[in-house]
């Protein structure tokens, strides 16, 4: 019994560890850009997936064209195709996995603001998807 | 009745049953890469659904397809354009029907623009179900034909 909890456990930790270090590696993005940065804001995050920007392509002004308002709901693509929930509580290995990451913000960022994130806000953003 | 035009009724009717029994249907596509990229965001078409000039077109302008920048990275843009190509409506001795009136100084850009395509679902297809939020885009095939990712189309 012991030896399944012990192997449960570093499982979790391992899962979770992996999960971390996208995020970790944009803290030090984030830090090296600004030194006085101190950490990541799920308020902040919050407010960027609901925000209507500009400056990107007109069909989708918002993550949430997409992605619902709702982080727990599925979500549909203009081409009609649902979309896993974005919050981790639902969609546990959304931000493992870096490169996927990076390709994601790319195409999106750049369809919905017309430009690169930063890595302030790709923090911000996977911080309140994990409050979610 | 002779024996010659007996082979013609006989092949005419072999021609006939295979066309009512399979009119629409389409190779699977069996590249994984394919199917799991241009599948991230709409259904994977399938390749024989556009000449080789449009494929062309649409992997060389991925930042701004339809709208959305679908950029990949060189090594996968490339090998997802050869599946594509290689398995093109005009790849092989026979064009088929998709490629009905599209003349050679037109590169279409979406399968829904070729006259075929057009013809088959103004026939069948009210506009209340393009309109429907759970069809949402013509580009939305599995909405209406269940097995289209297999490549069949024939459930209409």
């Amino acid at each position: 019994m012991k030896s399944i909890l012990l192997l449960t456990a570093s499982l979790l930790l391992v899962t979770q560890m992996a999960s971390a270090a996208p995020l970790d590696d944009y803290r030090a993005q984030a830090k090296a850009t600004d030194p006085s940065f101190s950490d990541f804001s799920a308020e902040k995050g919050k407010a960027f997936f609901l925000e209507n920007h500009t400056g990107g392509k007109p069909e989708t002004p918002s993550c949430t064209s997409c992605h619902t308002k709702d982080a727990k709901a599925v979500g549909q693509t203009r081409a009609g195709k649902a979309i896993e929930p974005m919050a981790l509580s639902v969609s546990p290995t959304r931000y493992s996995d870096k490169d996927k990451l990076e390709k994601w913000f790319r195409r999106n960022c750049n369809s919905v603001l017309g430009r690169e994130c930063s890595a302030l806000e790709k923090g911000n953003f996977i911080t309140f998807m994990q409050t979610q | 009745m002779t024996s010659l035009k007996m082979i013609l009724t006989g092949a005419a009717i072999i021609a006939s049953t295979s066309l009512a029994f399979a009119d629409e249907r389409y190779s699977p596509i069996k590249d994984e890469t394919v199917l799991k990229e241009c599948g991230a965001c709409h259904m994977a078409f399938q390749p024989q659904m556009l000449p080789k000039r449009s494929w062309g077109k649409i992997m060389t302008t991925l930042s701004d397809h339809f709208g959305e920048d679908a950029s990949l990275d060189d090594k996968t843009t490339q090998q997802i354009t050869n599946y594509l190509v290689e398995n093109a409506a005009d790849s092989g001795w026979y064009s088929g029907k998709m490629m009905r009136g599209v003349h050679d100084d037109w590169t279409p850009m979406r399968i829904t623009e070729l006259p075929y395509w057009i013809r088959e679902h103004k026939k069948e297809v009210p506009e209340r179900a393009w309109n429907d939020p759970k069809v949402k885009s013509k580009a939305n095939c599995t909405a209406c034909h269940r097995y289209a990712k297999s490549g069949n189309y024939d459930d209409d």
